[in-house]
């Protein structure tokens, strides 16, 4: 893993919530949206917070493929729902919104659940349909951490 | 009658949510490592590369599906229920999806992780 990798997780995990919540914040300034009223999608469009909210998921995706490029999904996933967390702190401690225990004890959960995936490899399997002589795909073990490199390349070769 | 058309609602929202994220991760292996390639022959090979996998998009239309059945199972059941149970599914499923049509290697560390999660949104959103 190198610096430039660990940049990319935690941009999809702040672009995922920065996103939402301003696509929320907008939301509700625009009012509700209606089946018989599709039109309202157009102009919900306009609000800004509704527009960088958008702006700001597509760089959400766009870093959520990069990582996927390199990791597998089992990995990346994790790193997504740290966004939840984020959101609970942000409400918490910029809102000044109450986090009951319940969500509390969400957010340790949701911790300890991306701190077991962090200690392990980032990538298990390289797709069966890439040629290995492709000379633009990474040397095997080359993302993982070097203690699991030679246990993921083995289970990964079938 | 009501609860089972929520749950059917929130199985679909999952299934769709699954295949979209398993069609887009399997179209990023395809692509192959974006640092690596962006080094050697710039940001527009990753471009073109992106935009002549079929798997992303199918990977997109699946996503956007499971966005609409969202919209169509929030307006059958009640948001507190029907989002964290999406959500949370999810993960349990992409975790099952991953180690079957990716060929990823789910250990213990990452079941363990998949289900801490789950738990988690679960509650978070609840």
């Amino acid at each position: 893993m190198t610096f430039r990798k660990y940049l990319v997780l935690a941009g999809v995990t702040v672009f995922a919530a920065a996103g939402d919540s301003m696509l929320s914040h907008g939301m509700k300034q625009a009012g509700g949206i209606s089946i018989d009223h599709l039109q309202g999608v157009v102009l919900a469009i306009l609000n800004p917070w509704v527009a960088v909210g958008i702006l700001l998921l597509l760089a959400f995706f766009a870093s959520y493929m990069n990582a996927l490029s390199w990791a597998d999904l089992t990995y990346v996933l994790p790193a997504t729902s740290l966004g939840y967390v984020l959101l609970a702190l942000v409400a918490k401690f910029a809102l000044h919104e109450q986090v009951s225990p319940m969500r509390w004890l969400g957010i340790a959960l949701i911790s300890g659940g991306v701190g077991f995936v962090a200690g392990g490899p980032a990538l298990t399997a390289h797709h069966h349909e890439v040629s290995p002589k492709d000379p633009l795909l990474p040397k095997p073990g080359r993302s993982g951490a070097p203690e699991h490199a030679s246990a993921a390349s083995t289970g990964a070769e079938s | 009658m009501r609860h089972l058309y929520t749950w059917s609602g929130i199985l679909v929202v999952v299934f769709f949510s699954v295949v979209g994220d398993i069609l887009i991760a399997r179209a990023m292996k395809q692509v192959g490592d974006v640092h690596a390639i962006v080094r050697r022959s710039g940001v527009w090979t990753v471009v073109g590369r992106v935009l002549s996998n079929s798997n992303f998009f199918l990977g997109v239309t699946a996503m956007a599906v499971a966005f609409f059945s969202l919209l169509f199972a929030l307006s059958w059941g009640d948001v507190s229920l029907v989002a964290p149970a999406a959500a949370s599914l999810t993960f349990i499923g992409n975790a099952f999806a991953a180690k079957i049509f990716l060929h990823e290697k789910v250990d213990r560390r990452r079941w363990i992780a998949a289900l801490l999660v789950a738990a988690g949104v679960a509650l978070l959103a609840g």
